[in-house]
């Protein structure tokens, strides 16, 4: 017999003798030691204070009846500062760069005889798709991530999973869903490769299939801009910015209700399966570094997101501009489909623009609002301006309510649009990252499909019950 | 305690100057450095401010999924550095732990340095033992020293060393105070001018340290170059699916002491 053999050997008939407890005293011996060290090396300096601040702040972020509501509240609060603060900006750079560089190139395009198709795809198409992005973007970005990363830093976020956590748990799944739920607020695809702190593979795909629950940044543009003009416009002008804050917190949570409910539906189900516990400790707070959560915020998140947006806008401009612009019997390709499609969207209280835009902005979330405006336009026959296909100036929400407006538009599409995008496919990079991490392409079809199926499904329930209250 | 005050700038230690910070430049390094750790001890800032990278850190246990790697430069030589997930254990099988414990154990970095919680040394230094088992040479980073001295908590650093046989750098990583002294004894565990004597578990595992001699004893016998023969005892005894394996095939044999004296 060989010697590496004779070891297991021996091991095997050892094991008998050291009994069943062996793994218990290691670790008791361990433990021993340790506590042996740190009682000769730790001096507490006099009496350890009687105010624990920590435990005083996690009694009243976690407790029973005050976790949720502060939750609520601090979330409301942040989606309040973005949607007061963002407006001013967004119109400066929106002047910048729609109102005066667009120009400035189109002119330098004609005067070098560039032909018009050749324009229209790179200036009306590619460039004012980014321009817009930015200009709609950068600014809520730039206002929204460093506050959600200070939270992060003080030590809030782990706070958010303790409070979900039992939720989680009851629905069979696991607790550490809560964190991957709250990474999907900044990305999905960044949640759905997070859920690898999930060790059950049970578990893990029921995380990854609700992470698309989580508003991610690509649709906060989209969720405050909507609300601003639709449910900000219902109510008096003093409360506008409370009621459009209000109602994206509501479509925030009605993300997390719908990530229980799928949850508990799955591991009912398909994923079948009992919760495994898990220990989550809270860290302690800690003061955040004021100039590097900046600094690692706008570097790290905004800019990285926004270039991102920027990089998938550009393609999917050309493809707007082409849409709108190729036309056959007189009428451009995108009429085509808004056409057909529009009296099935009639249904589910959308329209015909929402779902090609949607088809457009598969590739990603941000470039959605941007697409309907332009395909409003083109669709109603709007003479503003720029022409056919062209992704115009809109620089405050005035202008751009008064186009949704003239679209046909009501306060019913403006909540199924936030509905919708709520609850419809990832984005393409998610849906990606998804085969990536599952490696199958049953659960990427699922994780594609239940959400649309879902978000048909509700638009479709709240249309019909709102037209029979509102006759 | 250590900090950066003036006087650090005079002695030989303050190389600062020396501290090219190489990014993730890994094409040629001279020593492999693993961070290891428990979960939200700010290992991340750690290895931050060793690489002058800026990974993104949050105040969360387990951000860390995988491994992130990047390098430094300290005394003309280059050290890779591999950030590993945090862990509380290097004993039970899930996913993070078993990374970290492969990468310590089959990875064979030069230097292991673990990165603690001031506030909490007790429960971490139940890391700190399973990882003196496995490798004797590291390095401890108690961080977090100023929240301890916040929360009135002193820490006697010399002592500390004394016991555990390896050196032990106090550190504010938030803050970047310490990261210099971090640097130099990283350096000189991996050149050999430090050796360690790491501490072994002392007391008696009852009833059974019988059949871990004589287990022990067959392995070194096998395996004459293995630093962790009694861990492996320990491992085989507990049925360690992965070190039998490696038994096995011979893949443990592959595991030489780390050479003193680096060249």
């Amino acid at each position: 017999m060989n010697k590496t053999e004779e070891i297991l050997s021996t091991a095997n008939k050892l094991r008998w003798e050291v009994g069943e407890n062996f793994h218990d005293s290691i670790l008791e011996s361990i433990y021993k030691d340790a506590s042996e060290i740190s009682e000769k090396v730790v001096t507490r300096i006099g009496e350890k204070p009687k105010f624990d601040l920590d435990r005083f702040i996690d009694r009243i972020v976690t407790g029973r009846w005050t976790g949720f509501p502060i939750m609520f509240l601090l979330l409301a609060l942040v989606f309040w500062l973005t949607i007061i603060g963002a407006n001013i900006p967004s119109s400066w750079i929106s002047y910048i760069l729609v109102d005066t560089l667009h120009p400035l190139l189109k002119n330098f395009m004609n005067s070098i005889q560039i032909p018009f198709w050749i324009t229209g795809l790179l200036i009306d198409g590619a460039y004012l798709a980014a321009a817009w992005v930015i200009s709609v973007m950068l600014p809520p970005m730039a206002i929204f991530f460093p506050m959600f990363t200070l939270l992060e830093d003080f030590g809030y976020l782990p706070r958010v999973a303790f409070n979900m956590d039992n939720l989680y748990r009851r629905v069979g799944a696991h607790g550490k869903q809560a964190l991957t739920m709250s990474m999907g607020f900044g990305c999905n695809a960044a949640g759905v490769i997070a859920t690898r702190i999930i060790d059950s593979p049970r578990e893990r795909i029921i995380a990854i299939i609700t992470n698309n629950f989580s508003l991610c940044n690509g649709r906060w543009p989209t969720q405050i801009l909507i609300a601003t003009i639709f449910i900000g416009g219902t109510v008096p002008a003093y409360l506008a910015g409370i009621a459009s804050a209000g109602a994206v917190v509501a479509i925030a949570i009605l993300g997390v209700l719908f990530s229980l409910i799928v949850s508990w539906g799955l591991s009912k189900s398909v994923l079948k399966g009992e919760a495994s516990a898990f220990s989550l400790e809270l860290p302690p707070y800690r003061p955040p570094r004021l100039l590097q959560t900046l600094y690692t915020s706008l570097i790290d998140r905004t800019i990285f997101v926004l270039w991102r947006a920027v990089v998938f806008a550009v393609p999917a401009g050309i493809v707007i501009w082409l849409v709108a612009n190729v036309n056959i019997g007189g009428i451009s390709l995108a009429e085509y489909f808004i056409r057909g499609v529009d009296p099935f969207a009639f249904f589910i209280g959308l329209n015909g623009v929402i779902i090609l835009a949607y088809v457009i902005a598969i590739p990603a979330n941000e470039i959605v609002i941007p697409t309907v405006l332009m395909l409003t336009v083109l669709s109603t026959k709007m003479t503003l301006g720029a022409g056919a296909g062209v992704m115009f100036e809109l620089d405050s929400t005035a202008a751009t309510a008064n186009i949704l407006h003239a679209g046909g538009w009501t306060v019913l599409t403006g909540i199924n649009l936030m509905l919708f995008s709520l609850l419809h496919n990832p984005c393409s990079t998610t849906i990606y990252t998804i085969y990536k991490e599952t490696k199958s392409i049953k659960w990427t079809m699922i994780s594609t499909f239940l959400p649309i199926a879902m978000g048909l499904i509700i638009c479709f329930f709240f249309t019909q019950i709102w037209r029979l209250i509102a006759g | 305690m250590i900090t950066d005050n003036a006087n650090c700038a005079t002695c030989p230690a303050h190389n600062l100057a020396n501290l090219v910070k190489l990014g993730i430049d890994m094409s040629e390094f001279d020593y492999v450095v693993a961070l290891a750790g428990n979960p939200n001890t700010g290992k991340s800032t750690v290895f931050n401010s060793l690489t002058g990278l800026k990974q993104h850190t949050g105040n969360w246990p387990g951000k860390t999924v995988g491994r992130a790697e990047g390098g430094f430069k300290f005394g003309e030589k280059r050290f890779k550095i591999v950030d590993l997930p945090g862990t509380y254990s290097l004993l039970s099988t899930s996913d993070d732990e078993e990374i970290a414990r492969d990468f310590i154990l089959f990875g064979q970095p030069d230097v292991t340095v673990i990165v603690i919680d001031a506030t909490r040394l007790e429960r971490n230094l139940n890391l700190v033992l399973q990882v003196l088992e496995i490798t004797d040479r590291a390095v401890l980073c108690v961080n977090l020293i100023d929240e301890a001295a916040r929360h009135k908590i002193q820490i006697d650093d010399r002592l500390l060393s004394k016991m555990l046989g390896i050196p032990v750098v106090p550190t504010a990583a938030r803050q970047g105070v310490g990261i210099n002294e971090l640097l130099k004894q990283i350096h000189d565990v991996a050149t050999g001018q430090f050796i360690c004597k790491p501490h072994r578990l002392s007391s008696e595992i009852k009833n059974v340290s019988h059949a871990v001699d004589q287990l022990n004893k067959k392995i070194a016998q096998t395996f004459p170059d293995l630093p962790n023969t009694r861990w492996i005892a320990l491992r085989l005894l507990e049925g360690d699916q992965k070190v039998m394996d490696a038994i096995r095939t011979g893949e443990i044999g592959n595991l030489k002491p780390v050479e003193n004296f680096g060249e």
